[in-house]
């Protein structure tokens, strides 16, 4: 896997995500992906409901999640999480990107969108983008300590 | 089924297989399925519905579905392990969702389900209302196939109306 930048919290700690999608191998694939740049896994979830009682007992810094997932979909979910915790960065990562899809999710909340099959530079580049002044690349001295 | 329902699903599977794996794909033969569908080994089944109704079938031979999720995952995962069924549900949402999308932006309007694990033998038999279309992909893995049964629902409704 290609290797990156430690990204960090602006406190030093590392970030902190919620990984939600059906789907445990793509859950496994992307928290793999984070790992590798220096995040840490604080909660998963299988569906939107799942999501919502995991974000309030984590409150992750960040939530990646897919958009067709049984019972409650991503974007219903992120308009709840969003309406509870107006600062919420939620990322919708999904294979099915067309506009409308992509709109819905940005109008209920979410920061971005990546699709899959996600490429690790992307979702580099996104979280960078979202997390904005709250996160930092690591000097190598922070990531040696 | 004409062919601008089925090329989003044909360069979908070539780009996200490719990039999946790392490999280049080649497609091999598309078959008209008349018969009722067989599974080959691991399958995933996703469905729409809306302007464009039917159903996608991911299929892959047991040993080619241990050795992609060994691939993917970066450890050898058995023949007969949920890694191994997980593994194709995600290929098949990440290749039905990229040729849903070129759908969608072509005007298209419908909704796709999570893709569920086709554990049956036998599928429904295709009809001539909605025929079933199998492709298969050649990757460095092994053979990987796609069986189509969709039909307009938008046509269909048209052709329904009184002249």
């Amino acid at each position: 896997m290609e290797t990156f930048p430690i990204l960090i919290r602006k406190d030093g700690k590392p970030i902190r995500y919620l990984v939600v999608d059906d789907s445990v191998f793509a859950r496994k694939n992307v928290a793999k992906m984070v790992e590798s740049f220096g995040g840490e896994i604080v909660g998963e979830a299988g569906d939107g409901c799942t999501a919502i009682t995991e974000f309030d007992r984590t409150t992750p810094d960040m939530v990646l999640m897919d958009i067709t997932m049984p019972q409650m979909e991503g974007i219903e979910a992120a308009e709840r999480i969003v309406r509870a915790h107006p600062d919420a960065r939620i990322v919708m990562v999904s294979s099915v990107g067309y506009q409308e899809n992509i709109v819905a999710a940005l109008q209920k909340g979410a920061r971005h969108f990546v699709q899959k099959p996600v490429k690790s530079e992307i979702l580099y580049e996104v979280i960078k983008y979202v997390m904005g002044d709250d996160a930092a690349v690591a000097t190598p001295a922070a990531q040696e300590s | 089924m004409k062919i601008e329902l089925i090329q989003p699903f044909i360069n979908a599977a070539d780009a996200v297989l490719a990039e999946t794996l790392q490999c280049p794909t080649r497609m091999g033969d598309v078959t008209m399925d008349e018969e009722a569908y067989r599974r080959k080994g691991v399958a995933s089944m996703v469905t729409i519905k809306g302007d464009i109704e039917g159903r996608i079938i991911f299929d892959i031979d047991s040993p080619t579905a241990a050795k992609v999720a060994s691939y993917l995952t970066g450890s050898p995962v058995p023949e007969s392990d949920e890694v191994a069924r997980e593994t194709v549900c995600e290929l098949a949402n990440m290749v039905i969702g990229s040729a849903i999308t070129t759908l969608n932006d072509q005007g298209f309007k419908f909704k796709i389900y999570p893709p569920v694990v086709h554990a049956d033998e036998l599928g429904e038999k295709s009809s001539e209302d909605q025929e079933a279309l199998v492709m298969c992909f050649d990757t460095d893995s092994g053979n990987i196939f796609m069986n189509i049964a969709m039909r307009y629902n938008r046509r269909r409704r048209a052709d329904s109306r009184p002249s």
